[in-house]
């Protein structure tokens, strides 16, 4: 489960200036409050600048929240000491806007890194990572480094990296940006099975074609404010 | 096959062994190395030729005889040296009762006099000097004094007392400047070593983020990173350490040059020489361990430091 009490991020104040309470210019999201059940599915939509990524960092730990308080898969972050919060992270994947892959590894071991954190069998490691790249069609791809990867390939490289690890809750930034429609549709069945199998799900989107024909609840954002849940 | 798992197992996501090692991290803590290689030898040397020469010392006793070819009386065909040598034979606290020969009389003095006067012709009247171990109580060495100044009027006896304190302090100086180099060798090499994990820092910032937001702990971090750093820090120290031989060696050799002059020390030089091998051998190891653990510590609170940094 993952609720937000009156949360809410101001970016100057994470940045350590200091503000007179009349200023109106406020940057990052205000007083959410919502709460999404365990195993739901949410799109998260609004304009450019709305605050979808700082949503989401709030929710895969980047950033503490600088007002009210958070809730993730019930336990609050804020009361977890920074090893507790690190192994929180790993029940959270993430498909990052710009995919963060690392680029002096191959695609298999940027794709192996959670199950290496978290310390699995190499034999293991290499059944799920080959079968999960050779699904999203990277079957050739497993000893290429992101640089020699077009911008598709490396975002069914972070993908598949998120997913890996069987996440108890699944952030997409975005993450059909550089697909196709054949890719994407394809990319939303791999989420749609994970949510099915009992992760949560949030995908942040102005993909409005997308969103119609896949019906789930909205979160809406305008001006770092939630203006539409449901 | 089953090397080439282990080592997939281990892919370095930090970068660590990607990046090109930081040379100047290990030329700086081999030359760090190599500096308290030349201080622990230096202070060892000094303690153990110290500790022989202050043996030595305290219980020798010299015995100058102005004038000494000269007979004891007009008729009498005694010399004045023979005469003080016989007396002092008969001591029973006293052994070891030696006169130095021309020749090493003239050793001992070349520095002073050079070879002309050395060489037994004419020149100045070298006194007769007299060696002997024995009891150097004031007390004692007051009444030997009174008796020889009865057989031959002008004689001297000089004990090693004067020169054992000074040679104390000399030697505590001498030790203290060594732990001061020690301290401050260690100084710069930690420094040297934060200013190569920040960089390092710095250099694989977004890797770190990555792996960071992934789930890593602090420790997952910083343990490869101290790893790395004790790595090159040790092989810094092994390499100063291995490169103090030949100068220690020489140093050895040129202190077995003072074998002569305090007639016991020769036995502490030959003593030190014996030993040098098993220092010769521990001192690399021992800095490269201790290089390495200074690594270590001041990466890990490095980089746990920096790691703040992030949520
Ligand atoms: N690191 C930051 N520092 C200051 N302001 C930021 C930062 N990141 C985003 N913002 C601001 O916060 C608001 C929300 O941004 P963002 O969450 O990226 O929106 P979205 O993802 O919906 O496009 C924007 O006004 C943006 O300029
Ligand atoms: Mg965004």
């Amino acid at each position: 489960m993952i609720r937000f009490f009156n949360a809410g991020l101001d970016y100057q104040r994470l940045a350590g200036e200091r503000r007179s309470p009349g200023d109106a210019d406020h940057t990052g999201l205000i007083d959410l409050s919502f709460t999404i059940e365990s195993g739901g599915f949410r799109w998260l939509t609004g304009a450019s600048g709305a605050g979808k990524t700082t949503l989401l960092k709030l929710m895969y730990l980047a950033l503490p929240p600088t007002s009210g308080r958070i809730e993730l898969l019930d336990s609050d972050p804020a009361r977890l000491d920074r090893a507790g919060r690190a192994l929180l992270r790993r029940r959270i994947g993430v498909v990052y806007q710009d995919f963060r892959l690392l680029n002096h590894l191959s695609a298999f071991d940027n794709v192996a890194l959670p199950l290496r954190l978290a310390r699995r069998k190499e034999t293991q490691i290499h059944a799920d990572v080959t079968e999960l790249l050779r699904w999203v069609g990277l079957a050739d791809r497993l000893a290429h480094r992101p640089e020699e990867l077009s911008g598709g390939e490396q975002q069914r490289v972070a993908i598949c990296r998120a997913v890996v690890g069987r996440p108890s809750l699944l952030l997409a930034d975005e993450p059909t940006g550089n697909l196709d429609d054949e890719q994407a549709v394809r990319l939303l069945h791999l989420f749609m099975s994970l949510n099915q199998l009992g992760t949560t799900v949030i995908i942040a989107s102005h993909n409005l074609s997308l969103i119609e024909r896949y019906r789930a609840p909205v979160l809406e954002l305008q001006h770092g404010r939630l203006v539409y849940h449901g | 096959m089953a090397n080439q798992r282990r080592s997939r197992a281990r892919p370095d996501p930090i970068g660590l062994r990607a990046a090109t090692h930081d040379r100047l991290l290990i030329a700086v803590v081999a030359a760090m190395s190599f500096l308290a290689a030349l201080a622990m030898a230096g202070n060892v040397a000094t303690s153990t030729l110290a500790a022989h020469w202050l043996g030595g010392a305290r219980h020798v006793l010299t015995i100058e005889v102005p004038d000494p070819g000269a007979s004891v009386q007009a008729a009498s065909r005694i010399t004045r040296l023979d005469a003080v040598l016989t007396a002092l034979r008969q001591q029973p606290a006293l052994s070891g009762v030696r006169a130095l020969s021309p020749a090493e009389l003239g050793h001992l003095l070349k520095p002073w006099l050079g070879d002309a006067r050395t060489s037994g012709d004419a020149g100045i009247a070298l006194p007769g000097v007299i060696m002997a171990q024995g009891d150097t109580h004031p007390h004692a060495v007051a009444a030997l004094r009174q008796e020889l100044d009865q057989i031959a009027p002008g004689a001297l006896v000089e004990t090693g007392g004067g020169l054992a304190a000074r040679l104390t302090t000399l030697t505590e100086s001498l030790q203290a400047s060594a732990a001061a180099i020690l301290l401050i060798v260690a100084a710069v090499a930690a420094s040297v070593v934060g200013v190569s994990v920040r960089a390092g820092l710095a250099q694989r910032r977004e890797a770190i983020d990555i792996i960071h937001g992934l789930g890593a702990r602090d420790r997952d971090i910083a343990s490869p990173f101290a790893r790395e750093i004790a790595r090159q820090a040790g092989l810094g120290g092994l390499l100063g350490g291995l490169a103090a031989l030949p100068v220690l060696l020489w140093l050895g050799r040129l202190a077995a040059g003072f074998a002569l002059v305090p007639h016991s020390a020769a036995h502490g030089v030959g003593a030190m020489l014996a030993d040098m091998p098993t220092l010769l051998w521990a001192g690399p190891v021992v800095l490269m361990l201790v290089a390495a653990l200074i690594g270590w510590v001041v990466a890990q609170t490095t980089v746990l430091g920096w790691l703040r940094h992030l949520a």
